[in-house]
């Protein structure tokens, strides 16, 4: 793997994976979905299956209507979609391959409010825990016992997604007028929780994805063990804070790639200047030559 | 543990990841033997009412 890592081409690979999943450009055209046989799998990151454009389904919707079935079972379909890419990757997808991480990415570039600009909301250390009460409240609890009429609901889809109004609602509603006639009270909450995520996300860094998403909560508990890793040298460390300052969520040395905030976007590996950061894959057991000189040396 | 040490233990457990994945297959089988991604698809081609604000 390159010295720098993959932060210089991260942006190229966010937006072709987006293109990529998203392609079915006849959507977009005639206000319909794809029913292809692509939809029988899940994609890693948080895309609505409603968009136009979506050629996979999304893990989380996936895993809500698997709930909203009457008679309760174990989602392994889902599980596995998630055990999958959680293991090889971790919250590598939340910085690499997901589309609506892409949109906050791009949103935070913007030169504007610089005066706001920050990488953490206020009380930060107590926010970041909101992505679980909206796992276990929204997604599991609110998906198995929240019902509308007769029927159960995805309630974290109905209620806080902004991937969903953003990929799905706004497009199919641009180009299906029946659709557009429909909508009423809780498009409009929905159109608010996302135009509120899209401005935050000009000052604050990926609020989504640090303070509410279901999706991230579940891949950061991969974090520590998933094969893409990004590994600390202690030993080479110069402690110049480098590493902290270019990390888009504040992470120290230690907190990197372990820590179920880290998004593994690689700043830090471009920003360390003694290259004591690095891509690796888990498990390999690997130690460079310095050790094993070191443990001759012990040994003699 | 030094490099050599392991080396002579011989003992080879298999990384978690490799643990995660391999149950990640596991699941992904008994999901398609119970029909689970048939449920995936079904909701996937028809228009999530509530995903887009409707329903």
């Amino acid at each position: 793997m390159e010295k720098r890592g993959l932060a210089p081409i991260r942006l190229k690979i966010q937006i072709i994976y987006t293109i990529l999943t998203n392609g079915y450009l006849y959507g977009y055209i005639s206000g319909k979905i794809y029913k292809g046989g692509m939809k029988y799998a899940c994609v890693p990151g948080l895309n609505c299956y409603s968009c136009p454009g979506a050629l996979g389904s999304c893990p989380m919707g996936a895993l809500q209507n698997a709930l909203n079935e009457q008679n309760l079972k174990v989602p392994f379909g889902v599980l596995g979609f998630l055990f999958f890419f959680g293991s090889l990757f971790g919250r590598f997808v939340c910085g690499f391959l997901c589309p609506f991480g892409l949109v906050q990415d791009l949103l935070h570039r913007i030169p504007l409010l610089k005066k706001y600009k920050r990488k953490r909301l206020p009380f930060h250390q107590v926010l970041k825990y909101g992505k679980y009460p909206v796992l276990l409240g929204l997604v599991i609890l609110g998906s198995s016992v929240l019902f509308t009429g007769y029927v159960k609901m995805p309630a974290f889809c109905k209620y806080l997604c902004p991937s969903g109004t953003l990929m799905g609602a706004l497009p199919l509603m641009g180009t299906n007028s029946q659709l557009r006639s429909l909508a009423g009270g809780l498009f409009g909450w929905k159109l608010g929780v996302l135009v509120l995520l899209l401005i935050v996300s000009v000052m604050v860094y990926r609020p989504f994805c640090q303070y509410l998403c279901p999706l991230g909560a579940i891949y950061g508990w991969f974090n520590r063990f998933s094969l893409v890793q990004i590994q600390w040298t202690k030993e080479a460390c110069i402690s110049c804070g480098a590493c902290q300052n270019a990390c888009p969520l504040q992470l120290t040395p230690p907190e990197i790639s372990v820590s179920p905030e880290c998004i593994k976007c690689g700043q830090c590996i471009k920003a360390c200047p003694a290259h004591c950061l690095q891509y690796k894959s888990m498990g390999g057991n690997k130690l460079n030559s310095n050790d094993i000189v070191t443990d001759i040396t012990e040994d003699m | 543990m030094t490099y050599w040490q392991k080396k002579s233990s011989g003992k080879k457990t298999p990384p978690v990841w490799a643990v995660g994945l391999c149950l990640g297959l596991l699941f992904l089988g008994l999901g398609i033997y119970e029909g689970d991604l048939t449920a995936i698809y079904k909701k996937a081609v028809m228009i999530c009412l509530e995903c887009i604000g409707i329903g």
